[in-house]
């Protein structure tokens, strides 16, 4: 087993809490991880991306090869786009379709949408949106993970417990309401799937 | 079972660290290094063992701090990013000639790409300069290795130890396995008294000493297994791989059969008889590291007449820049992947200041005064979030150049003519290297206007306490700067005239004034206000 993941986002909006699920996770079911996170400068406003790589098997690098990952995770459409160099022919985008705009410049948002149909596998939708329909607004970023969760290779109840790892700190509540999100973004995805 | 924890580079570091017996460490904050403070800091175990571990207020504080320590006899770590071992310097290279009491390692970490810096400096050339081992992980167990391996020999040879990271290492986690953890040492004075005082005659010895070393430091590289030598079947080439390069190289083959022989080096001075072998038994050699071509340089010679070796110099592998597993796989000659491209309608998405951030009215008065009455290009500035004021919608600074250089380059500006020369410096950034220059300004009597935009932390490394906290005033007022010449501020919307009244005044004024902005960086205060909430 081997999924080489690019996650993608802007400063802020939460990359690094899907990884670290992801991570705890991997862990939980004994896979070899590394994940590479961008820190300083870039973090205030500007396009973040984080290298994730699981395997069965040691890995080398701790970056992933143009047109090697497996699936693009997003919490912003341009930002899924910005990384397309690094997507395989067969891998999968799964992708919050609403633009965080801040800058002036942001492109055409369905321009921008357009462009998902160049590419074979895309699972796209709000995931605002979502997080606003179960009244749990912070949690856009477990709805997207949620929804990449059937390609991931990892058993969902395992996910469920790399997200209750990463937020027990902060009582029963959050972890509630972000599994929550999670559950809700498998839905989508997997309701997309059929359709 | 040993423990096994998921952590960053930086985070291996420090727990190696932790578990081999450190009693302190120094450090200013400084991507990619901080987190490997930040989780001293952080650690109970830390707290429990009594690790000392507040910040610093620049580099060379830290080193000389560090230095003590060691003079004590015990284990001390010292960390910074590249650039910061440059403020390091001096006491850096003379600590080579001092030599170590306890366990001293210098920690570097480079920024290949320059993602959050203003080069891309190689700390391997620093630790060549002062003569003393360097160690380069490839990965994040060996850098937890390193650490246990670095104070050994730190103490056995009494050598500081640099160990050299990259941005990728640092910023990487992954899964590494602790040892059992060591005592710190016990207070243990330097036998030889003078060890440590470089009176000409005594640092001739001690030089003298360093230089005999140089061979215990080649055997230990060739022989401690850091550094490895990989038979090959197919001759016809030789890669020598350094440091996180290493991985790249081994990605490009997926069963780890790689035809050629390799050298995986970590480990410097470099393994003269592996590199021997290696020029013996190969047609050529490829070289892949991670920032300056210091091995490719090293191999091929000033004269360049040997045999044909590939790598940054001779264009096989780009002269700047991170290296990846795709620019090994061109050097290889192997890469065949058809790559999609970026849509052209993806746009650029600069990092700007945050909404609320309290620079962003105080640059608003700076350019509400400047720009109707001067031309643009009299604002010196500095190393820090405002730095990004250079960009639109504000462009209010003309120049970031290092840690301090602000004020001291408007006392240059102010001696040429430019009139109003203006500084533009942070809180952290004044103590860290500003405070000197601001007395050369006072010394000087240069008319030059600072602005010490204080935000009450080290902002841009992620909200570290600043030593700057509470002294300001004091500080400028110390230095020579007269009172009512250095004049507070709230950096707020609704006090913008009023705000660029007061700095007009003060640019009107023929000699040093200071302007303090002060209000809270709105990253701390809402982690602060997060904290109180409880979540």
């Amino acid at each position: 087993m081997k999924k080489d993941i690019i996650l993608a986002g802007v400063g802020g909006q939460g990359i690094l809490s899907i990884a670290a699920s992801i991570g705890f996770a991997a862990v939980q079911a004994g896979l070899f991880l590394k994940q590479a996170e961008v820190h300083g400068m870039s973090q205030r406003g500007g396009d973040v991306m984080s290298h994730l790589r699981l395997s069965d098997s040691e890995i080398a690098s701790d970056l992933i090869a143009f047109g090697k990952a497996d699936m693009i995770i997003s919490v912003e459409p341009m930002e899924a786009l910005r990384y397309l160099n690094y997507l395989s022919d067969d891998g999968w985008i799964i992708t919050n379709t609403r633009p965080f705009i801040n800058i002036p410049n942001y492109p055409d948002i369905e321009l921008l949408k357009s462009e998902f149909k160049n590419v074979p596998n895309v699972v796209a939708f709000d995931a605002d949106e979502e997080a606003r329909i179960i009244k749990s607004p912070k949690s856009m970023n477990m709805i997207v993970l949620g929804a990449a969760s059937p390609y991931l290779d990892i058993d969902f109840e395992t996910l469920k417990k790399g997200v209750s790892i990463l937020f027990k700190s902060k009582g029963e509540a959050i972890i509630n309401s972000n599994i929550a999100a999670l559950e809700r973004g498998r839905e989508i995805s997997l309701l997309k799937e059929k359709v | 079972m040993a423990q096994k924890l998921l952590l960053l580079g930086d985070e291996a570091i420090a727990q190696a660290a932790i578990d081999a017996g450190l009693s302190g460490i120094y450090a200013y904050p400084g991507t990619p290094s901080t987190e490997i403070t930040e989780y001293v800091q952080k650690s109970k175990e830390a707290k429990e063992k009594g690790i000392r571990s507040n910040w610093s207020a620049n580099e060379k504080t830290a080193m000389e701090s560090a230095l003590g320590m060691s003079y004590a006899g015990k284990r001390a770590m010292v960390c910074m990013k590249h650039v910061g071992l440059n403020v390091a310097a001096d006491p850096f290279v003379n600590s080579a000639i001092t030599g170590a009491n306890g366990g001293i390692i210098v920690v570097a970490a480079d920024d290949p790409s320059m993602h959050s810096s203003q080069n891309e400096q190689d700390s391997r050339a620093l630790g060549k300069f002062a003569l003393i081992p360097v160690l380069e992980p490839s990965n994040q167990q060996e850098a937890y290795d390193m650490v246990h391996y670095g104070f050994e020999i730190s103490e056995k040879y009494h050598t500081p130890v640099l160990l050299r990271i990259t941005t990728r290492l640092a910023h990487s986690r992954a899964a590494v396995e602790r040892k059992p953890s060591i005592p710190q040492n016990e207070m243990n004075l330097p036998k030889n008294l003078r060890q440590f005082v470089l009176l000409p005659a005594i640092a001739r010895r001690q030089y003298k000493d360093l230089l005999a070393h140089q061979q215990d430091f080649v055997k230990e590289s060739e022989t401690k297994g850091f550094n490895k030598y990989y038979e090959g079947i197919d001759k016809s080439l030789g890669v020598i791989a350094s440091g996180i390069a290493y991985n790249y190289l081994m990605e490009n083959y997926p069963d780890r059969n790689i035809p050629y022989p390799v050298i995986k080096v970590s480990q410097y001075p470099l393994p003269k008889l592996m590199l021997e072998k290696m020029y013996n038994e190969c047609e050529k050699i490829l070289v892949l590291e991670d920032g300056y071509p210091v091995i490719e340089e090293l191999i091929r010679g000033a004269l360049d007449n040997g045999k044909k070796i590939m790598g940054r110099l001779s264009g096989e592998v780009p002269r700047d820049g991170e290296l990846n597993p795709i620019i090994a796989a061109k050097a290889l000659g192997i890469f065949k992947d058809i790559i999609k491209n970026v849509p052209s309608i993806v746009a650029q998405r600069p990092p700007s200041l945050c909404a609320g951030c309290p620079h962003i009215e105080s640059v608003k008065f700076i350019n509400a005064v400047l720009n109707p009455q001067y031309t643009k290009g009299r604002v010196f500035s500095d190393i820090g979030c405002y730095t990004l004021s250079a960009l639109p919608p504000y462009e209010t600074i003309n120049s970031c150049v290092d840690m301090g250089a602000s004020i001291t380059m408007a006392i240059g500006a102010a001696d040429a003519g430019i009139v109003p020369a203006v500084a533009v410096i942070g809180d952290s950034t004044f103590t860290h290297s500003g405070m000197t220059g601001l007395l050369d300004a006072v010394n000087n009597n240069s008319p030059i206007t600072v602005v010490i935009l204080d935000n009450s932390t080290t902002a841009m490394t992620g909200g570290q306490d600043s030593s700057a906290f509470g002294h300001l005033e004091n500080i400028c007022k110390g230095v020579g700067v007269k009172e009512e010449h250095i004049r507070v501020l709230d950096p707020v919307k609704s006090r913008e005239e009023e705000n660029a009244k007061i700095f007009q005044e003060e640019l009107n004024y023929n000699g040093i004034s200071v302007i303090i902005t002060r209000r809270e960086c709105i990253q701390t205060l809402s982690k602060k206000a997060k904290q109180k909430r409880g979540n």
